[in-house]
């Protein structure tokens, strides 16, 4: 197979949606600028036309609702938003109109629009060029939510996204567009709502959303040293969410982390938390570990974003207290 | 209606050229603006502006600094006549390229280079860096990369002034890319409707990133950006402190009066990147080659040319004090603190109000 990186992915999957489907378009900020999208849509005003290709003035909620618009009347919009801060002034047009529309008007309509945010964070941008707000759209009835965190589901998802008749949410994050994968040529879907297996394992299930899947494969591989077997789930949908992968999961190793690059209040490891207790409560040997942001926005300085970003460390921490006191997973269950 | 001031005239690409009578483009009128101490107090502040850009500039080549830095070199002349025109207790209000603002209204020199290498000396503790600028002492009350952003607030702090029954007007400054925004639009609307002290600063250095104003608009109007909520507009030529001296005069002094809000279009060009410290290539797109022509209309030279008319020459040894200043504030900001790891949730919450 393939390798390509995930902004490659991206490209791709934009590329051939494109290609196939003249209903398709892209809007948004940065479409002719190789560098506004880190080059996951470079070229392609070039090769589809800059009528399809539309590099927008700075007005996020009008272009986000002539988006919905066009969905409405058949189109198959990419609304594109090259940090996910600047679509906060389309939250009208994502959610009053996009997300409710279906379930309004009895099903009569239907928005089949794809909204693009990108979390570029880190590189002392500061508060308001950093954010990751993934869980605020998983709260909307109506909307998809998806963050991609291989090169694979990159393009896969994108597809899967365009395809839905829905308003679907794909979250891309700078820190992994230079990740490698094995990546098909032809047109894929990766379905929206099934989470992956990244490794399995008997001693405590580690969900990840995004980069955090990514630090998630390396704090396995560091637990195992230490004799800790950690199943590693990559969740790729947060809404709807794969439910049944990870509560199978998390009966089988009874310990669950999960690692989610937003706040932890009232955040997605909060709202999957919760569930896992009301589905597998009686399976849980120790309570459900949260890797999240502190609650704090993020901060400009290096030496502050050193200590505001988890990643592997924390995750190998928070896995050590599930498993017990930092003893191995078989000891820990013996004692019980 | 929008006014032609100060002998601007349209070049077919939409740009004002100079006055062919020479460089003092605005007549001389005694009105304060035209005296040598004058003159030479904003040539201070727009070379400050300048040669502190510039050194921020060579920390970013270095590495030094590391948070974005969306330079005004080229724009100095919109901030340093506006500021002429306003008193301490006046609020500015800013957006992503405004160390300018914050230099004209008399922020400090050394807290500005603090922030951006973010130390705990910085005007915003650190937090922030360059898009982040806060000085409330005089009039800052923070500066923020979201387009448009402020707009809005500083309509909300003339508010509070003419409730409170001040004299104190808000200044706005933003790009000619601020105006795609829907609220600012609803910020001129509400300064209209309830006679607020705000001045709308739009500075048109006639590109939004990479985008030149032609590719995201019809026509070349953005002085009329007001016209339709009752605000009036001028066009001046932002590369011109004295003709954008008396423009934001005339505005702000009737604001005072309680005669409302209105709108300055100053024409003007940034002469390095979008971000970053390089020159005329804007995110992986060159512009249109128009700086060799905006070289030539830089603002300070301007002044000088207007000093030397005046008998006012030797600026050198000005400039020695001004680049000793600099270096000391780079200085001094460079021996601060790197904020501890440990203070990340610190001024989450406020722990009282700043503001009396
Ligand atoms: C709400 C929002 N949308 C998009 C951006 C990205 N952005 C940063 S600066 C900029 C250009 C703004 O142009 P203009 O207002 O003309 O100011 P200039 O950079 O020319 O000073 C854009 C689009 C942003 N910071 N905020
Ligand atoms: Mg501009």
């Amino acid at each position: 197979m393939r390798t390509l990186s995930y902004v490659q992915a991206i490209r791709e999957a934009h590329a051939q949606l494109l290609a196939r489907d003249a209903r398709v378009f892209v809007i948004g900020q940065g479409l002719w600028s190789p560098w506004y999208a880190g080059a996951s849509l470079e070229g392609l005003d070039r090769e589809f036309g800059r009528e399809r290709m539309v590099d927008s003035p700075v007005s996020e909620n009008a272009v986000t609702g002539l988006a919905v618009g066009a969905a409405l009347v058949g189109m198959r919009p990419i609304v594109f938003h090259p940090r996910m801060d600047f679509m906060l002034l389309a939250m009208d047009s994502i959610v009053n109109q996009a997300a409710n529309c279906s379930y309004l008007f009895g099903g009569t309509i239907s928005v089949p629009v794809v909204i693009r945010a990108v979390i570029n964070r880190g590189g002392e941008q500061g508060a308001q060029h950093s954010q990751a707000l993934h869980a605020m759209f998983m709260h909307v009835p109506g909307l998809k939510v998806v963050m991609p965190a291989t090169a694979y589901d990159a393009k896969g998802l994108l597809i899967a996204a365009l395809e839905d008749p829905n308003p679907v949410l794909y979250i891309d994050d700078r820190w992994l567009y230079a990740e490698t994968g094995d990546v098909p040529e032809q047109v894929y879907r990766v379905p929206i709502g099934q989470a992956a297996i990244r490794r399995t394992g008997s001693d405590v299930t580690l969900i990840g959303i995004s980069t955090m899947a990514a630090h998630n494969l390396k704090a396995a591989a560091t637990l195992a040293r230490e004799g800790i077997e950690a199943e590693v789930i990559d969740l790729r949908s947060l809404k709807p969410w794969d439910r049944e992968t990870v509560f199978a999961s998390v009966r089988k190793t009874a310990r669950a982390v999960v690692a989610d690059p937003g706040w932890r209040m009232a955040g997605a490891a909060a709202a999957i938390a919760a569930e896992i207790y009301e589905a597998a409560f009686a399976s849980l040997r120790a309570p459900v570990e949260r890797v999240t942001l502190p609650d704090a926005p993020a901060p400009s300085s290096r030496a502050e974003e050193l200590a505001y970003y988890p990643g592997e460390h924390e995750i190998v921490e928070a896995a050590r207290r599930a498993v017990g006191a930092g003893q191995p997973a078989k000891a820990a269950r013996g004692a019980a | 209606m929008s006014t032609s001031t100060c002998g601007i005239k349209e070049l077919p690409g939409g740009t004002p050229a100079r006055d062919e009578a020479g460089p003092a483009a605005t007549p001389f009128r005694a009105d304060g603006a035209d005296s040598p101490d004058w003159l030479l107090q904003r040539w201070g502040v727009m070379l400050l502006i300048r040669r502190a850009e510039e050194a921020i500039a060579a920390m970013v080549e270095a590495g030094e600094v590391r948070c974005p830095c969306h330079l005004y070199i080229g724009q100095e002349a919109v901030a340093a006549g506006v500021a002429a025109a306003l008193t301490p207790s006046d609020t500015v209000w800013g957006g992503h390229r405004s160390h300018g603002h914050y230099l004209a209204k008399g922020g400090s020199l050394e807290k500005l280079f603090a922030e951006v290498l973010g130390r705990t000396s910085g005007c915003s503790g650190g937090r922030g860096g360059s898009m982040h600028l806060a000085s409330p002492e005089v009039g800052i009350f923070g500066t923020v990369p979201i387009v448009a952003g402020t707009v809005p607030l500083a309509v909300g702090a003339a508010f509070a002034s003419r409730m409170r029954g001040g004299k104190d007007v808000a200044v706005a400054f933003f790009g000619d890319g601020a105006l795609e925004e829907g609220h600012l639009h609803e910020s001129l609307n509400l300064a209209a409707v309830y006679r607020l002290p705000v001045l709308f600063v739009c500075e048109n250095n006639l590109y939004s990133s990479h985008l030149h104003w032609s590719e995201r608009r019809v026509a070349d109007n953005l002085d009329l950006a007001g016209e339709f909520h009752s605000v009036p507009g001028t066009r001046v030529d932002g590369n011109d402190a004295v003709a954008v001296y008396r423009a934001a005069h005339r505005a702000i002094e009737g604001a005072r009066r309680g005669e409302g809000p209105s709108l300055l279009e100053c024409r003007t060009f940034r002469w390095r990147g979008h971000v970053g410290a390089g020159w005329d290539t804007d995110v992986g797109v060159a512009r249109r080659g128009e700086l060799a022509e905006w070289l030539n209309r830089d603002p300070l030279a301007r002044v000088a040319e207007r000093l030397a008319v005046l008998g006012v020459h030797d600026l050198a040894a000005r400039e020695r004090v001004v680049l000793n200043r600099v270096a000391d504030a780079v200085a001094r900001a460079r021996a601060g603190a790197s904020p501890d790891r440990g203070r990340v949730l610190q001024h989450v919450w406020a722990e009282a109000a700043c503001a009396p």
